[in-house]
């Protein structure tokens, strides 16, 4: 059966939860056998499974209520997370620091930061950025404009960046910052 | 060409949803600016560790289920109905 690791992955970041993405990834083979007709050739097939993904997961768990982790921050600002890891000093030579601490980057720091992104951001981000569809895919997998695909993109992405360096700091990935308000503190 | 401008296209010139011609004008920019070519860089390598880490493996027994209900056979790698 064809994507069935894609969309396993994309089920797990849509509802956070191994057993409600393993009922909508059945949920949605089932549909997509049954509908396959519905089908056209030539048509992109891994899109056609996601568009059917996105539909039933919205079917099955937007009625639930909105998690009360799902909090939509202010947006960062443009090079969030370069700007923050390139004041960092370098720990390994020939390695850009930022370069470094991307790449030891834990999976857990990656995935609790999407999921902690309002629905509509983390989706997009996913079928962009770990999926890699193009904002017209996008568009018509979740049905909404293309200007509204752009904008939960930037907002997703600049979100994410601001949650990764909460995620890194939290557990100790790169240096604690100093408070902001700490003017006037006598340190240590 | 600024590096604020530039700055605000990252993420469409990332996505490869400029016209050639902006396409064209930013990378001339990067070329001649190393912070920004940095920071676009680093963009990219960011995207590639996201995606890389959200890769899970369906489970077998998750795989053995959906086939049953769809009565097909585990060993045809792309079965159609």
């Amino acid at each position: 059966m064809p994507y069935m690791d894609a969309l396993y992955s994309g089920a797990l970041r849509m509802t956070r939860n191994p057993s409600d993405a393993e009922d909508l990834v059945q949920e949605t083979y089932l549909r997509a056998y049954r509908g396959f007709g519905g089908f056209q050739e030539g048509t992109n097939l891994r899109a056609w499974l996601y568009k059917i993904l996105t539909n039933t997961y919205i079917n099955m768990y937007r009625a639930k209520k909105r998690r009360p982790d799902e909090v939509d921050f202010d947006d960062a600002e443009d090079f969030f997370l370069f700007r923050r890891l390139g004041g960092l000093e370098a720990a390994a030579a020939g390695q850009t620091p930022e370069q470094t601490v991307l790449d030891a980057m834990p999976e857990s720091v990656v995935k609790d930061a999407i999921d902690s992104l309002p629905e509509q951001f983390r989706v997009a981000v996913l079928l962009a950025d770990v999926e890699g569809f193009s904002y017209k895919e996008i568009a018509e997998i979740t049905d909404v404009p293309i200007g509204t695909v752009m904008s939960r993109l930037h907002r997703g992405r600049k979100q994410l960046q601001s949650r990764l360096w909460d995620f890194a700091v939290e557990r100790g990935l790169v240096p604690q910052p100093p408070e902001p308000s700490a003017s006037g503190r006598a340190t240590g | 060409m600024d590096c604020e401008y530039t700055i605000q296209q990252v993420y469409f010139y990332l996505d490869g949803e400029l016209t050639t011609y902006r396409r064209w004008q930013i990378t001339r920019h990067l070329n001649r600016c190393p912070p920004c070519k940095q920071g676009f860089d680093f963009e990219l390598e960011l995207r590639q560790v996201v995606a890389d880490r959200c890769r899970d493996k369906v489970p077998d027994e998750l795989k053995r289920r959906i086939a049953d209900a769809l009565g097909v056979s585990l060993d045809d790698p792309d079965p159609r109905p």
